[in-house]
């Protein structure tokens, strides 16, 4: 039977449910609030409560079927993602932007461009490479590589990545923003060219999960109302 | 894996080098992280496996002989040296995960100022000795051309060092260019930008742009405005050159074949002669060898992306029948790394490796 993987809590827990439930799918969670544990009316099959960090890896191992979580997620965790999961349908929620950010002082720069010439000159100057926090390494990495960025060190930040540059432990930030509020609080501004990923949370499916013939069919099945925007 | 065959064939490659005169060296696995991040950037997290030690914090294991033997030689070695090694290198997989993380390689590096034509033709001729029983294609290049080509550019000092920077960058390299070259207009922020500079003063733009936080300064910020201003009132790299360093970019050929073109193409860019002389006492060097450079696949740029730090002469030796495979061999001139390593105090040197675990059932 096929594994349906959905993030265990919160807001994209209810909003998963909301969509699976327009396209004729009830998805709700058995017992008590404790309890990971759930059921799928609509369709013969399984509800994996899991938390949304895990999802892609569960993916990737083919424990899940199917999985629903942030693609920014799938792309960061994953290598080769595409070897790994299908993006089926995109949610249209849970949108958010892992963007390049710098201080608002830095008027000598709107681009990457700009970027990759201040780091050189951050390094001339103050004898080591300028620091971007994050906690998105690889995409990070693969965007400044393909863009030819140089001189820069990526420092680990796994939350308040937004305050590393007013603490003195960053000079730019990589980071997830929903909105813009939380950079300008911090006297941030994104670079022009600086979106890295454009994430929502993405339905995915497991092409290494067992599929029998019978997953299959109701997969096909379903396909249509999936994909319906 | 390695297999005791690989092992084997690695010891009878290394055999042939030490009895070639190369004293054999050996290097760590475990490699301090900074100086590997210093030297090539974030990229290396990428290709080398990270790990942590307690007391000295992150650690790398080796991803090539290089850093570790030039290390070793500036920290006492006598000039010139040659010497030879056998040993692991790991390298994560992430483009490629079908291509191995562990494997054998067997060097030659040479350290030697005297006669660097002499020094860049017995180093290619040892490798090609050696490989002689597998028959590989050879091919070579020359990112001194490159170099030199920048540096006699007819522009600011600072456009050429943006270049020179980007050498190894294509990308970049070609952004750069474009931009100076006047092949791209400013955005049009920078275009406000730079209309504010010719009315305000850097400092009241910084001043105004946003509070002082993080390591950068004010007045570094300022210092860049300035810059920004003056680079916008410079003309533009003339179009001849632009041109000719797009026909040294593309130049496909043989070494033979190369001089010539080069030499008109030097007519636009006379920065090129004196590393056009190089190339030519190279290929003399390597005919006293007995290598035809009539025969010997050239490119200008070839190995360009290859992140090794290579600054000058630099070759490959590929598989006949198996364009799939990594190159069995590589090598060239690295001058520059030894210059990054030494804190300024650069030693000549050029060196190559072999895979052994590539050369299976190919005797």
């Amino acid at each position: 039977m096929i594994a349906l993987g959905v993030p265990s809590k919160g807001r994209l827990m209810e909003k998963t449910f909301e969509w699976f439930g327009a396209r004729g799918l009830q998805l709700s969670r058995s017992g008590s609030e404790r309890e990971y544990a759930g059921s799928v009316e609509g369709a013969e099959m399984r509800l994996v409560l899991l938390s949304a960090s895990e999802i892609p890896r569960e993916l990737a191992a083919g424990r899940i079927h199917l999985g629903v979580t942030g693609s920014d997620l799938v792309r960061e965790s994953l290598l080769g993602w595409q070897d790994a999961v299908e993006p089926l349908a995109p949610m249209g929620f849970g949108h958010a932007d892992l963007i390049l950010a710098v201080p608002m002082l830095w008027a000598d720069v709107d681009t990457l461009d700009d970027l990759d010439a201040v780091c050189a000159q951050f390094r001339a100057t103050h004898g080591h490479r300028l620091r971007i926090a994050t906690k998105y390494h690889r995409l990070v990495r693969e965007f400044l590589r393909a863009n030819g960025v140089a001189d820069y060190a990526l420092v680990d930040s796994q939350g308040a990545t937004e305050g590393t540059v007013l603490n003195g432990t960053a000079e730019a930030i990589a980071d997830i923003t929903s909105t813009g509020e939380t950079l300008r609080a911090n006297h941030l501004k994104v670079l022009e060219d600086g979106l890295i990923h454009a994430s929502q949370a993405t339905l995915f499916r497991a092409r290494r999960a067992p599929w029998t013939d019978e997953d299959r069919a109701v997969l096909d099945d379903l396909m249509p109302r999936l994909t319906r925007t | 894996m390695i297999s005791a065959a690989d092992r084997t064939r690695g010891e009878a490659l290394l055999a042939r080098l030490r009895a070639a005169g190369a004293e054999p060296v050996q290097a760590p696995i475990l490699l301090e992280a900074g100086p590997l991040l210093d030297l090539y950037g974030e990229d290396i997290r990428a290709r080398a496996f990270q790990t942590q030690d307690p007391a000295l914090g992150e650690m790398m294991l080796r991803p090539d002989f290089t850093v570790p033997v030039v290390r070793a030689h500036m920290a006492g070695g006598p000039t010139p040296a040659r010497y030879c090694y056998l040993g692991e290198v790991f390298r994560r997989q992430e483009e490629n995960p079908a291509r191995a993380r562990e494997y054998l390689q067997v060097g030659y590096e040479l350290f030697d100022g005297s006669d660097p034509a002499a020094a860049d033709a017995e180093v290619f001729a040892r490798i090609a000795e050696v490989l002689a029983p597998w028959d590989p294609v050879p091919a070579t290049g020359d990112l001194g051309l490159l170099i030199a080509a920048v540096e006699g550019l007819a522009t600011t000092p600072r456009r050429r060092a943006a270049l020179r920077r980007h050498i190894w960058r294509p990308f970049r390299f070609r952004r750069l260019t474009d931009r100076f070259t006047g092949r791209t207009e400013p955005t049009t922020a920078r275009a406000a930008l730079l209309a504010r500079l010719a009315a305000e003063t850097p400092e009241t733009i910084a001043a105004e742009a946003g509070p002082a936080v993080g390591l950068r300064a004010p007045e570094e910020v300022a210092a860049r405005l300035t810059a920004l201003a003056e680079d916008a009132g410079t003309p533009p790299i003339p179009e001849a050159e632009a041109a000719a360093l797009d026909a040294l970019l593309a130049w496909e050929g043989t070494l033979a074949g190369a001089l010539v073109p080069l030499r008109d193409l030097a007519v636009d860019l006379p920065a090129l002669g004196p590393a056009i002389d190089r190339l030519e006492s190279r290929a003399e060097a390597l005919a006293r060898r007995g290598i035809d450079a009539d025969a010997l696949p050239f490119a200008p740029a070839r190995g360009r992306s290859a992140m090794e730090y290579y600054d000058g002469f630099i070759f490959t030796f590929a598989d006949r029948t198996r364009a799939d495979l990594p190159p069995l061999a590589t090598g060239g001139r690295y001058d520059a790394l030894t210059a990054a390593l030494g804190g300024g105090a650069a030693i000549p040197a050029v060196g190559g490796v072999i895979r052994p675990g590539l050369l299976e059932d190919r005797a």
